[in-house]
């Protein structure tokens, strides 16, 4: 639950997503659900000329189980937050 | 000093919990590597590193010699949401002398 409250927390936030097709996609995160799947709005693919597939695609659902990374926005992060967060649920 | 439970490293998950603000190694599928400061763990290894190098490891066979080029990729991240289904190993990093 640790990483569905965080994602939570970013919602509104620019974020690129990786998958493991190599497709990386910015936009602005929607939502984000227990299986961390994500919705994003406004979206943009990374390397547009290499993927034309979603050049029309302004908004997406991606299966949480296919994201590789997701790179975050380190501003307005609290570290010490997720450290503490994480010391409490990983057992 | 009734029960020092929480710091105790009883599983491999406590082990990580060591490495908690510190940096580390991670092995993942498709030849990759990173290396960062890991932030935030879970028991599916899903992570958050920040300042992150990743390594990507491709070999290429030229068609006439038939000779292994090894090529890596690097590039950083400053902060990073990876996915536990495609971590392999985590580790301190590795001293290579």
């Amino acid at each position: 639950m640790l990483f569905f409250s965080y994602f939570k927390d970013l919602v509104g936030r620019e974020v690129t997503v990786e998958l493991k097709n190599d497709l990386a996609i910015r936009g602005t995160l929607h939502s984000v659900d227990q299986y961390l799947n994500i919705k994003l709005e406004n979206t943009r693919v990374v390397d547009q000329d290499k993927y034309p597939h979603m050049l029309s695609v302004r908004n997406c659902f991606i299966r949480g189980s296919v994201v590789r990374y997701v790179q975050l926005p380190p501003e307005e992060v609290d570290i010490e937050l997720l450290h503490d967060a994480t010391r409490r649920e990983a057992r | 000093m009734a029960s020092e439970e929480e710091s105790a490293v009883k599983e491999p998950l406590d082990l990580i919990r060591l490495s908690l603000d510190e940096r580390i190694y991670v092995k993942l599928r498709s030849d990759r590597e990173l290396r960062g400061k890991l932030h935030a763990y879970d028991q599916h290894l899903n992570m958050i590193l920040g300042d992150v190098e990743e390594v990507v490891t491709t070999v290429e066979i030229d068609d006439e010699t038939y000779e292994e080029i090894v090529r890596t990729t690097k590039r950083t991240v400053p902060f990073l949401f990876v996915r536990g289904d495609g971590v392999i190993l985590v580790s301190p990093p590795l001293r290579t002398a």
